[in-house]
């Protein structure tokens, strides 16, 4: 990363960071905009899902209150991998990681800007089913809390799950091999996001019985810190 | 020993010393042989404290005595993984290969003292809780610890190319660890929530009595010594691979 000097007045080094940041993020939500491949699937797969849970389970609506947030957070990880197979997916296949290796730029950056894409592209496809959600359950999914643990939830999802999906695109069997490196380390995640939105639908302002916000808080800072500085080891050769 | 990548690619030098790949037990091995005969009769002691020593739980009757395996091979997989960690950071800093031994030796052996110590408490918690599993904290939280470091040797084998496995398993190996404390957090606060129908905490009770305290001491110091001498033999075996590999690539570029 250039450090301006002290002879030359530069853009400040974080001002043109977050703006390598922002541009490659822009590169990637813009590629999607054009052909909506992963937002749309991935929507089509979660009210799928939604879908698959009631057959298989079967629950009548006073039992569904309790099922509601395992049924959600399951849902949204299952398709959330679904969109971490497909964010290196261009650079795989048209070859253009080596262009982004080459550009004289943090490699952080790339981590981080795919990151953004990621968290931007989940957030759209909630954006349609929680609605959907909250009307098949007839729950308050809509609510500020329960948006807030989403969120956060998308994030820490999207800061361990960019690192592994960066890994395992350049290996053999990457479709198998992406669940099997993030779902053990994403329990913290599960947990603590299924049981604030359990405490939130049961009308608590903010989840009750444990900090489980401040431990999303911490998943998110914890995977973004340590993939910020392991990510460079991904991407070498 | 330098990386593969920048040794020259010609013959290995005269008379190497085929003793310094020796996974066995040869004479002139006297660090290995002091080991092995150490850990043998360590774990002579420990069969003898855990099986006449050791007073008989009032409780549970002989089937506790399993306790004082369950509880060792549990330190011995947490030090495994701990290893794991620090052999991946230091070899994302050194890119020594023989950090990426000790960690692949540690997984492996780590992972198998982890699976003998579900087992050992699922056998244990049979004839105790009347189920061979329950989701309390410690058996959760060591079940995914089990599923993380399986990843690991699962993606060490999807992977053969060497220094890009070594530099991919050594993120897993420090973003696991550093995950496991958060892991255990979650897990405990989600148990406290919603505790496990148990009627007793079977083996974190802090009023050992002295004679049950010693046998843990020893059967620990076993295990911890089958660990280190296993980890030596196992290093070994990896850097003998890794040498293999790297007169294979020798050769093909000599070929060429």
């Amino acid at each position: 990363m250039s450090e301006p000097s002290a002879l030359s007045p530069q853009p400040s080094a974080l001002g043109s960071y977050l703006r390598v940041v922002g541009a490659l993020a822009l590169k990637d939500l813009r590629l999607e905009s054009r052909r909506r491949e992963t937002v749309a699937g991935v929507l089509v797969f979660v009210l799928l899902v939604l879908g698959l849970f009631q057959f298989a389970l079967d629950f009548e609506r006073a039992e569904a209150r309790r099922l509601v947030p395992g049924v959600l957070w399951i849902t949204l990880l299952f398709a959330g991998l679904l969109a971490l197979g497909r964010a290196f997916a261009a650079e795989r296949d048209q070859g253009t990681l080596d262009g982004l290796l080459l550009a004289p730029i943090d490699r952080s950056a790339l981590y981080l800007a795919k990151v953004l894409a990621t968290v931007v592209m989940m957030s759209a496809v909630e954006a349609v089913a929680l609605p959907v959600f909250a009307g098949v359950f007839d729950a308050p999914l809509l609510a500020p809390g329960v948006l807030l643990t989403v969120f956060l939830g998308t994030l820490g999802f999207a800061a361990a799950g960019t690192l592994f999906a960066a890994l395992a695109a350049q290996t053999r069997a990457r479709d198998v091999l992406l669940p099997l490196l993030l779902l053990p380390l994403l329990v913290p995640l599960l947990i603590g996001a299924a049981r604030a939105t359990d405490d939130l639908l049961a009308g608590a302002a903010t989840p009750v019985s444990a900090p489980w916000w401040e431990l999303l808080a911490g998943l998110c800072a914890l995977f973004l810190g340590a993939s910020v500085l392991l990510f460079d080891a991904l991407l070498e050769e | 020993m330098s990386s593969i990548l920048t040794r020259e690619p010609i013959a290995a030098p005269a008379g190497r010393d085929a003793r310094r790949f020796s996974a066995g037990f040869g004479k002139q091995d006297r660090v290995l042989n002091v080991l092995f005969v150490l850990t043998v009769v360590a774990m002579l002691a420990a069969l003898y404290a855990i099986f006449v020593y050791a007073p008989t739980e009032r409780v549970m009757g002989h089937v506790q005595r399993i306790f004082y395996v369950h509880v060792s091979l549990a330190w011995l997989s947490y030090l495994a993984f701990l290893v794991v960690f620090v052999a991946s950071i230091v070899y994302l800093w050194r890119r020594d290969e023989r950090w990426d031994a000790a960690a692949r030796a540690s997984a492996e052996i780590g992972v198998v003292f982890t699976t003998l110590f579900i087992i050992s408490g699922s056998l244990w918690g049979r004839p105790v809780w009347g189920t061979w599993w329950t989701w309390d904290a410690r058996l959760t939280t060591t079940a995914i610890l089990w599923f993380i470091y399986v990843a690991y040797l699962m993606l060490r084998a999807y992977v053969p190319d060497m220094p890009r496995a070594a530099r991919y398993a050594a993120v897993l190996g420090i973003v696991g660890f550093v995950d496991v404390p958060i892991i255990h957090m979650s897990v405990v606060w989600w148990r406290t929530l919603h505790p496990e129908p148990t009627v007793a905490r079977l083996d974190s009770s802090p009023l050992l009595p002295p004679e049950m305290l010693a046998t843990l001491v020893v059967a620990s110091v076993a295990f911890g010594l089958l660990y280190v001498t296993l980890m030596i033999v196992r290093v070994r075996l990896e850097r003998a691979r890794d040498e293999v590999r790297y007169l294979q690539q020798a050769l093909s570029l000599r070929g060429e």
